[in-house]
């Protein structure tokens, strides 16, 4: 099919192969009245492949919060675009290269980094910050997960090594700091790891570039990398299909990225913007020139006229066919103001891309694509962009398994040590430090990060020339979302805004990136309505509007689907950057406080405290990452969700970080309370000038299991930690917000990390062992 | 004191460098693109980080053939000062006018992260404002940084007191934990024989406010004001 040619006669089967159904070319025929050539029939098939045309997702997309006070541009163009305050914008948006990184992973992982970034920089915006969301399968022979093979881990190790590479790669010559994300490991990943990778921009709002055409007989301008035969068919073919055994084969549809030309890309579009002299611009992403050139003359209400022949090509011999379905990396397609063309001309020249008119804008709504000056597609471009199919895929709950407490988690005796499932738990590469895939990033150039991973819990960035900071995190937990995807969903909004709340911003919007698997089959689309009714309720409680993103449907290996992973960044404004908080212990003394939104309570359990049942809080504890590490075992459901509880602990957070009053915050979550209290011990140590950990002494009091009461994950909680002097007007405030403070203990600097329950201990180490376990672990395990 | 950022296509610490001259040490600073042959006056050119042309063939590799770098060239022959940063010093070493060359990290991976490196040699232009071994907290960010010459090379730099800074644990001892790359002597930076050429790996402009958690580059840049002042005063 590559190698297709002008003079192919279209047949149902060779739209069939395209991807097309009957009914869809049937479509296509009656939109242009004829039967389509082969260009054109290409043209269609990428346009409406699932990738592009959102055609199983469009029907429940609809019920996401999209608007907002703050909200300057939702769904729909580049990136979507908040109001910052200061005259100022901030662009974000997430996006996956899911499958690209599993046939070629380094090469996946750039373009993936490389096509968020072209859409920020499209809209105007600078890229200040990007963040990876990633998952692979197990890079461990955890004894007791279930068995995988060992080809397998170290196949998973590659890709892991090779998405980092990628990532880092690309990001750290571009210049933008990669600063945060997350990384998750589950069996369902191996064939099909996740690489969802965030970029955040920031613009004069006055300054803002859209991707509208207008104005007939202005020039159409291609800038950047030249055309190659890389790529063609990514979006289609590698993103709108399942795996099988011959994807490897795909990988010639994997393109190939390169960021030394995207800078000069970024900084040549910038100045360009500056001439006044560019009417609208957008990147050629996911389906190359034919995306560009369509959206731009369906979003401006016009047509589009362009030559292949005046293309900039980087082999000979290419048919309309492939020039208008490659993929290659960094190029853009921008209007110029007809007479003005040679001033952006000029500023590509002055950075060495190439940079041609390739046609105008024209009347009459047609996109109209010319090779040699003869037509060889002609095909109306707003049905084209906006009338190809949308479905209304068949939904059914999958047959809910009946647990009983013989499939829970079996909690230990009463007054067990725990300090050895403790030491497994800081082990585990879920919970373990990412410091060895961090610093392959550079994390600080632009010297604007005020923190960089792992010292806070989102990424902060602040914007030179005022007093503000831009806080980010993501989160999404597809182990819970298998389990219930309303819940996990929801979940995973609260904890990337609590995320951005304990750095002490207030989080304002969202973007998502849902990965799934076949919306063809019935239970992925009960999953991904569900996932949608998490979300919107969610974003509608912490009015974070989501203002864009992408999905990512076909997430499926060989007939099994990926957890349904539904990916969340939230985006948060502190108006004093130097109020910024990070999740460091800071001095000997200090006194640690447990914030919860739910109120203060007897017991400030991991555990739910809708129902007291001891089977309550096994169902809801066999979901933990404790219970996987430990019990090995995934069942059950993910903790109840209090909504309101979440706002108020965020809202209280944000007041806390604005009073100066705390040292440091940070949320629970992954692993509960110990490893929240035990990720501020580690972090002192960089934070501090003597380079010592410090360590901590925790005493509670709590009804339920032990485990429960230490590595349960009910969310609305946060550890903050309080110089004596703070501490009543820290309680205080906490107070007035509803929020429940409790004193939990004391930092110390004796060295000792011990967790005491109901006066026993049942945690107690040297808190330079947990380090070393907890920091060490990862990169022991890649190097096995 | 005007100070001068040259800016080579894929440069990306252009920006940091020009902002820790303006706005943190307030002092006059432009950009002159590659293709320029003219230094607008300036007191002192800085190569800032980045990976000018891509990096393509070797790190600096290309870049030295910058029209620009002829003016370098010809001014630090005449003594004006000059700092690579990262980037900038693989270029100085490409271009002949510090000696030895970097390969790749020794664990052949890209290492951004605060690393403490000592001032082995205070009486130069750019660290005549520090302590004698003072030890300064300042990050890294690279791929190849490992220092390397031949032995002659090598004990010539130490003769002539040549090496400016060393990579040492956090409280200021040679210890090979230290040091990030796997560079020859533990060494983080040098100087020409006349004093007024610098490259180092490690990056002064991202520690000059403890909101970057260092303000400890900010040495560097104050000693190349101190010592542009006094020039300025000795010939007025």
């Amino acid at each position: 099919m590559a190698t297709a040619s002008v003079e192919i006669k279209v047949t149902a089967e060779i739209a069939a192969e395209h991807g097309l159904s009957a009914p869809e070319y049937a479509r296509v025929q009656q939109i242009l009245g004829r039967d389509p050539n082969i260009t054109e029939l290409g043209i269609f098939s990428v346009m409406w492949s699932e990738h592009c045309s959102y055609k199983s997702s469009k029907v429940h997309l609809k019920r996401l919060p999209v608007r907002g006070k703050l909200v300057v541009q939702g769904p729909g163009e580049n990136a979507g675009v908040v109001d910052i305050g200061d005259g100022l914008v901030a662009a974000f948006k997430i996006e996956s290269h899911n499958h690209p990184s599993f046939v070629e992973p380094f090469q996946g992982a750039t373009t993936g980094v490389g096509g968020i970034l072209r859409d920020i920089f499209t809209m105007g915006a600078r890229p200040i910050a990007v963040l990876d969301s990633l998952r692979f399968g197990p890079i461990t022979a955890d004894d007791s997960a279930p068995a995988v093979p060992p080809e397998t881990i170290a196949k998973n190790r590659r890709i892991l090594d090779g998405v980092i590479r990628g990532i880092a790669n690309y990001g750290n010559s571009f210049g933008v700091p990669t600063i945060g994300g997350e990384v998750g490991f589950e069996p369902c990943y191996s064939q099909n790891p996740l690489v969802n990778a965030l970029a955040l921009g920031i613009a004069k709002k006055e300054d803002l570039f859209f991707a509208r055409a207008r104005g007939t007989g202005n020039p159409v301008i291609y800038v950047g990398a030249k055309t190659g035969r890389d790529g063609i068919h990514g979006a289609s073919l590698l993103a709108s299909a399942e795996f099988t055994e011959e994807s490897q084969q795909k990988r010639p549809n994997v393109q190939v990225g390169d960021p030394f030309v995207e800078k000069l890309l970024l900084e040549a579009c910038l100045e360009a913007m500056t001439t006044g002299a560019v009417v609208a611009i957008q990147d050629m992403g996911a389906a190359g020139l034919t995306c560009s050139t369509t959206e731009m003359a369906s979003r401006g209400g016009t047509g589009i006229e362009i030559d292949l022949a005046r293309v900039p090509q980087r082999e000979s011999g290419m048919t309309p066919y492939e020039i208008m379905l490659s993929e290659s990396q960094e190029r853009m397609l921008l209007v110029a103001e007809k007479g003005r063309e040679s001033e952006v001309l000029q500023v590509f020249k002055k950075w060495g891309l190439d940079a041609v008119v390739v046609g105008e804008v024209a009347d009459g709504g047609l996109l109209r694509v010319k090779d040699h000056g003869l037509v060889v597609a002609e095909i109306p471009a707003h049905p084209l962009a906006e009338e190809g199919p949308v479905y209304q895929r068949p939904i059914a709950r999958p047959p809910r398994k009946e647990e009983s407490a013989a499939d829970w988690f079996v909690f230990a005796p009463e007054k067990k040590n725990l300090t050895n499932n403790f030491k497994r738990l800081l082990a585990s590469p879920a919970i373990s430090s990412k410091g060895w895939i961090t610093e392959q990033y550079d994390t600080m150039v632009r010297t604007n990060t005020l923190a960089v991973p792992g010292a806070g819990d989102a990424a902060v960035v602040r914007i030179k020339g005022t007093k503000r900071a831009l806080a980010l995190a993501t989160d999404g937990n597809g182990r819970w979302c298998q389990l219930n995807p309303r819940l996990g969903a929801m979940h995973a909004v609260a904890e990337a805004a609590r995320n951005v709340a304990c750095s002490g911003a207030k989080p304002i919007a969202a973007t998502n990136c849902l990965n799934f698997g076949s919306p063809e089959k019935p239970e992925v689309m009960w999953q991904f309505s569900e996932a949608i009714d998490g979300l919107a309720a969610a974003c509608n409680e912490l009015e974070t509007p989501i203002t864009g993103g992408n999905v990512s449907f076909y997430n499926e290996t060989l007939g099994s689907s990926i957890y349904p992973t539904p990916v969340i960044g939230i985006l948060g404004v502190m108006e004093d950057a130097t109020n910024v908080l990070k999740m460091a212990f800071r001095d000997d003394g200090d006194i640690v406080v447990l914030l919860d939104g739910l109120g203060v309570a007897s017991d400030s359990s991991g555990a739910s405290r809708s129902n007291g049942s001891g089977s309550h809080v096994a169902r809801e504890f066999s979901s933990s990452e404790y219970s996987k590490t430990v019990g090995g075992i995934v069942a059950g459901q993910p903790p109840a969700i209090d909504l309101p509880a979440e706002k108020r602990l965020q809202q209280g957070l944000v007041a806390l970080a604005a009073s100066r009053s705390i040292q440091s915050a940070h949320d629970i979550s992954d692993g509960g309370l110990a490893v929240t209290v035990a990720e501020s011990c580690f972090a002192s140590a960089a934070a501090r000038k003597s380079g010592e950990t410090l360590g901590t002494r925790i005493r509670i009091e709590d009804r339920n299991p032990a485990e429960s009461a230490v590595f349960g994950e009910r969310g609305a909680r946060a550890v903050i930690s309080v110089s004596p002097a703070s501490l009543n007007a820290v309680l205080q405030m906490a107070q007035r917000y509803g929020v429940g403070a409790v004193e939990i203990g004391r930092v110390t600097a004796d060295g000792i990390f011990s967790i005491e329950l109901n006066g026993s201990a049942i945690i107690e180490e040297s808190v330079e062992t947990l380090r070393d376990i907890w920091a060490q672990s990862l990169e022991r395990a890649l190097k096995q | 004191m005007k100070f001068g950022v040259v800016v080579f296509p894929g440069s990306n610490c252009d920006h940091d460098a020009f902002y820790a001259i303006s706005n943190v040490l307030h002092q006059p600073v432009e950009f002159i693109w590659h293709q320029s042959e003219d230094l607008a006056n300036c007191d002192a050119v800085i190569l800032p980080g980045g990976f000018a042309h891509g990096d393509y063939l070797r790190t600096g590799a290309l870049a030295r053939f910058s029209p620009v770098m002829k003016s370098v060239k010809t001014f630090a022959k005449s003594g004006g000062l000059v700092l690579g940063i990262c980037n900038g010093f693989q270029i100085l070493l490409e271009a002949g006018l510090l000696p030895g060359a970097v390969m790749r990290n020794i664990g052949l991976r890209y290492i951004c992260r605060h690393v403490h490196i000592r001032v082995e040699n205070n009486a130069t232009p750019f660290t005549q404002a520090a302590a004698p071994r003072q030890i300064l907290k300042i990050p890294i960010a690279h791929n190849d940084g490992n220092y390397t010459a031949d032995p002659l090379t090598l004990a010539e730099l130490q003769k002539n007191e040549q090496i400016v800074f060393r990579y040492t644990s956090a409280d200021g001892e040679d210890d090979a934990a230290g040091n990030p790359n796997g560079s020859m002597e533990n060494i983080a930076g040098i100087c020409n024989r006349e004093r007024n050429v610098t490259g180092l790996m490690p990056h002064p402009e991202r520690a000059v406010e403890s909101a970057l958690d260092s303000a400890d580059g900010l040495v560097i840049f104050r000693s190349m004001v101190e010592s542009l002042v006094a020039s300025a005063k000795a010939s007025a």
